[in-house]
């Protein structure tokens, strides 16, 4: 099952050229890009690993993405983001974050039925890649 | 630098009308090359290197447009001279009249010394390299005193590997940044000679002459105009002399010595003021710096030569 999380989510994954234009956009509008990337794709899941510092000062997509490249190299089986964020007073928060890079194979997420007191039913989605133990997934 | 490399689609219909002219104003470039003939003083051979480097990427855009095919050129450049030639000055300049032409797509100039380059133990420089690397693309990355880099008399310096990841990149990522290597002449040549892979990537080689006096003199009257000052006749002169001692005394950085000379005339000048405090001053004496305020300089003074500060020349 293909991961749905973020911008751009929806469609086929964006070509190389396609982030660049994307990431062009962001450093026009002065956002700062990060990449992080994580095994543990739970939409809930919001503390995903950084990889290296969030990049204030370079000022052209080629750099970042470079950096997307060697995050993709160092982690080819799980998922990577690129995150901008808005360093403007008041906002100080993401703007855009989207998947550029995700494990060849997704086993999706289960649907966990568990039954409280009084016979209620609590609903929740577990990831199957979660079975297993850490760096073992995917 | 990307829209270029795409061919357009009637080359016929736009080979009718390639216009040298039209492509050079457009690209706004003139106006940078005007600028930095009148800012700039001297350098004559600079400034023709520079032209020549605009000439040929103007021509490498029309022939483009016309379907022509050609390799982006490297312009990995190497700036050679003595302190305060302006070495850092053309590189700014440089930056902006790449992205003028296209060349480079931000024009930004990230300016670093071997510090930011080479890490402190094991593991460290490659990260740090790459760091200043990723900075720099898209505009121009400019190495001060590039020759310590490299420490031949230690064989564990981590600048060798600093300065393997960077012929990497400027082999493999031409189009993304240009890299200046700046540094006085001779160190620049021995540290070529040991590492040949590097001075054979680097397209332009630059020499930065030392000023003439009347060059300095020039420049003098140019950063006093951008200051809002000027000279009394008498202190011409004495500036005039001034140029013609300093010059002949050992630590000349040129165009900075000068700047430093000016910067302690404005301090005189001030003094000098501030000591008439009681009478009113008009706009005039504000303005104008008097011989005394340059003649007060140690080195007018006749000792001057052989003091031990004589380097720091008050």
């Amino acid at each position: 099952m293909r991961l749905t999380q973020g911008t751009f989510s929806f469609l086929p994954d964006l070509t190389d050229e396609q982030i660049g234009a994307q990431i062009e956009y962001c450093l026009q509008n002065g956002w700062a890009v990060s990449i992080e990337y994580t095994d543990d794709p739970h939409p809930r899941n919001t503390y995903w690993e950084m990889f290296g510092n969030p990049m204030f000062d370079v000022h052209d997509p080629a750099g970042i993405l470079e950096e997307i490249r060697s995050c993709r190299q160092t982690f080819p089986n799980q998922y990577i983001k690129a995150n901008a964020f808005d360093a403007t007073r008041g906002r100080e928060s993401l703007r855009l974050s989207f998947i550029v890079g995700r494990p060849k194979e997704e086993p999706g997420f289960g649907l966990v039925r568990e039954e409280g007191t009084g016979r209620r039913v609590h609903y929740t989605t577990r990831a199957y890649a979660t079975d297993r133990a850490e760096g073992e997934r995917y | 630098m990307k829209s270029l490399l795409e061919p357009t689609p009637d080359t016929d219909a736009q080979a009718a009308n390639v216009n040298l002219e039209a492509v050079f104003r457009d690209s706004g470039a003139g106006e940078v090359l005007e600028k930095l003939d009148r800012e700039l003083i001297g350098l004559a051979p600079v400034k023709s290197r520079i032209r020549d480097i605009s000439a040929l990427l103007l021509v490498d855009k029309l022939r483009h447009q016309v379907g022509l095919c050609c390799d982006a050129p490297t312009l990995h450049m190497c700036f050679t001279g003595n302190p305060g030639t302006g070495k850092t000055t053309v590189a700014l300049r440089m930056a902006e009249i790449l992205r003028h032409l296209g060349y480079v797509r931000k024009g930004h100039l990230v300016a670093v010394t071997r510090d930011d380059l080479v890490g402190q133990f094991i593991g460290h420089t490659a990260p740090k390299t790459r760091e200043v690397l990723k900075r720099a693309m898209g505009g121009v990355l400019f190495i001060d005193e590039a020759y310590y880099l490299y420490r031949p008399e230690n064989e564990r310096d981590y600048g060798q590997e600093a300065i393997e990841i960077l012929l990497q990149v400027m082999e493999n990522q031409r189009d993304d940044l240009v890299v200046i290597l700046a540094g006085y002449k001779d160190r620049m040549e021995r540290f070529f000679h040991s590492n040949p892979g590097l001075s054979s990537r680097i397209a332009h080689h630059i020499d930065f002459p030392d000023y003439t006096a009347p060059e300095l003199l020039a420049i003098a009257r140019l950063m006093l105009e951008r200051m809002q000052y000027r000279l009394s006749p008498e202190a011409e002169l004495a500036l005039r002399e001034y140029i013609e001692r300093r010059r002949t005394q050992p630590n000349f950085a040129n165009a900075r010595s000068i700047r430093n000379s000016l910067d302690r005339a404005r301090l005189r000048q001030a003094s000098r003021l501030f000591a008439r405090r009681g009478t009113a001053l008009s706009r005039d004496d504000l303005v104008t710096i008097e011989s005394g305020d340059i003649r007060a300089s140690r080195v007018f003074s006749e000792n001057s030569g052989k003091s031990a500060r004589s380097g720091v020349a008050q």
